[in-house]
């Protein structure tokens, strides 16, 4: 119905039912413009039979979209489970503390065990020169604007700096709570570090990354004196999203409960190194 | 972006597949994104779009299914659906359960000619 007269689309007036075709032009003062670009259909010579004779078929494929990824993963496993090696992959968000963490580990447990160290960031080899700085081995790898390490990366990295029996093999993710959880790097353990700096919900913002670690190492404990952060909330989202998980709470900066983790590092190195004893006997 | 890295997977794999059939071009291809999977179907597709091309790939149609979250419960020993990592049991409200499916990244078909 024309919203000006109510002539058309409705009842008429004169009560003879419908009215559809009566509707008339009203003179206004103002002239129409087309708001937008827009293409018109035009004629063209082609004729587009060729999708509706080509014969398609139908091929089953039924495989993991991360196939090629996890049979990397597979091959560094193997890498460091002949070698003895205690491989960890860290991964946190940009700033946890995961090289601070490092850096003080190395520091500590100097002459205890040999270490290496594989640092994931987009730029720059400042975090590798702070691992060597501890005169620990340090390889940088500069994923450019990839957000993760992958597997065939870490293979690569471990190509170059060379398995040392019984060792660790720390690989220090890129900083990201996201896509690192969805790719092995054929690593033993999973470390996620999450700080007190950051918020007591972040297990249930990035659930994926949660349910993919081993351990869950909650750092910058020092701070709790001058931070509304209730670690107990953190612990309890974290388990709900995987019941059972593990927590050391610690300071990388102060050394804090960092006995914890080294008996944690100790126990991974004694088994690799047994499972590596195992399989050559 | 992780999404770029997977979407040159599919692409890899569904080039693959297709040239092993040989097919001259692939039409359709239809994936299976989990809901639980850490993966978001819209990057995909963009993603897709632009590592198809010049490839067997070039202009096939993604077709993306949503696998829900499955996940065995313990104490009720039954699989059920779960819409989140974080979420109880919808029998029993706890939270014991092991995730069994809906975390999953999969090429599933093609339709090539």
């Amino acid at each position: 119905m024309c919203g000006v007269c109510g002539c058309g689309g409705g009842a008429r007036s004169d009560g003879k039912g419908e009215d559809t075709a009566d509707h008339h032009h009203h003179d206004h003062g103002h002239p129409h413009s087309h708001p937008h670009p827009h293409s018109h259909p035009h004629a063209h010579d082609h004729s587009h039979d060729r999708d509706e004779v080509t014969p398609t078929r139908l091929l089953r494929v039924e495989q993991d979209i991360l196939a090629k990824n996890n049979a990397h993963a597979a091959a560094n496993r193997a890498l460091f489970s002949a070698a003895g090696v205690f491989s960890v992959n860290l991964m946190s968000s940009p700033g946890a503390g995961k090289t601070t963490l490092l850096v003080r580990t190395l520091a500590d447990l100097k002459g205890r065990f040999p270490a290496a160290v594989i640092e994931g960031d987009q730029q720059t080899s400042l975090d590798a020169e702070r691992i060597r700085a501890t005169g620990t081995p340090a390889l940088q790898v500069n994923t450019g604007t990839g957000c993760h390490l992958d597997a065939l990366m870490v293979t690569r990295a471990v190509g170059r700096l060379g398995l040392v029996a019984d060792s660790v093999l720390f690989i220090e993710n890129v900083g990201n709570l996201v896509c690192p959880a969805g790719f092995d790097l054929g690593e033993a353990r999973r470390v996620v570090v999450l700080s007190t700096t950051e918020g007591e919900d972040k297990p249930l913002k990035y659930p994926n990354m949660i349910a993919a670690a081993d351990l869950l190492v909650v750092n910058k404990v020092d701070l709790l004196p001058h931070l509304v952060f209730d670690v107990n909330r953190l612990v309890d989202y974290a388990h709900r999203i995987k019941p059972g998980l593990e927590v050391i709470e610690l300071s990388a900066a102060t050394g804090l409960g960092l006995d914890r983790w080294y008996r944690w590092l100790e126990a991974g190195i004694a088994v690799a190194r047994q499972n590596r004893e195992h399989e050559q006997a | 972006m992780h999404e770029l890295a997977l979407s040159q997977g599919i692409v890899d794999l569904v080039c693959q597949q297709a040239a092993a059939d040989g097919a001259r071009r692939v039409r359709r291809v239809r994936i299976a994104v989990g809901v639980l999977s850490s993966v978001e179907p819209d990057a995909i597709e963009f993603c897709f779009d632009v590592v198809s091309r010049g490839t067997l790939a070039e202009g096939a149609r993604l077709e993306i299914a949503r696998p829900p979250g499955r996940a065995r419960c313990v104490p009720c020993d039954a699989v059920v659906t779960v819409a989140g990592r974080d979420q109880p049991c919808p029998l029993c409200s706890e939270r014991r359960w092991v995730l069994v499916g809906g975390d999953d990244l999969r090429v599933l078909e093609l339709e090539v000619e």
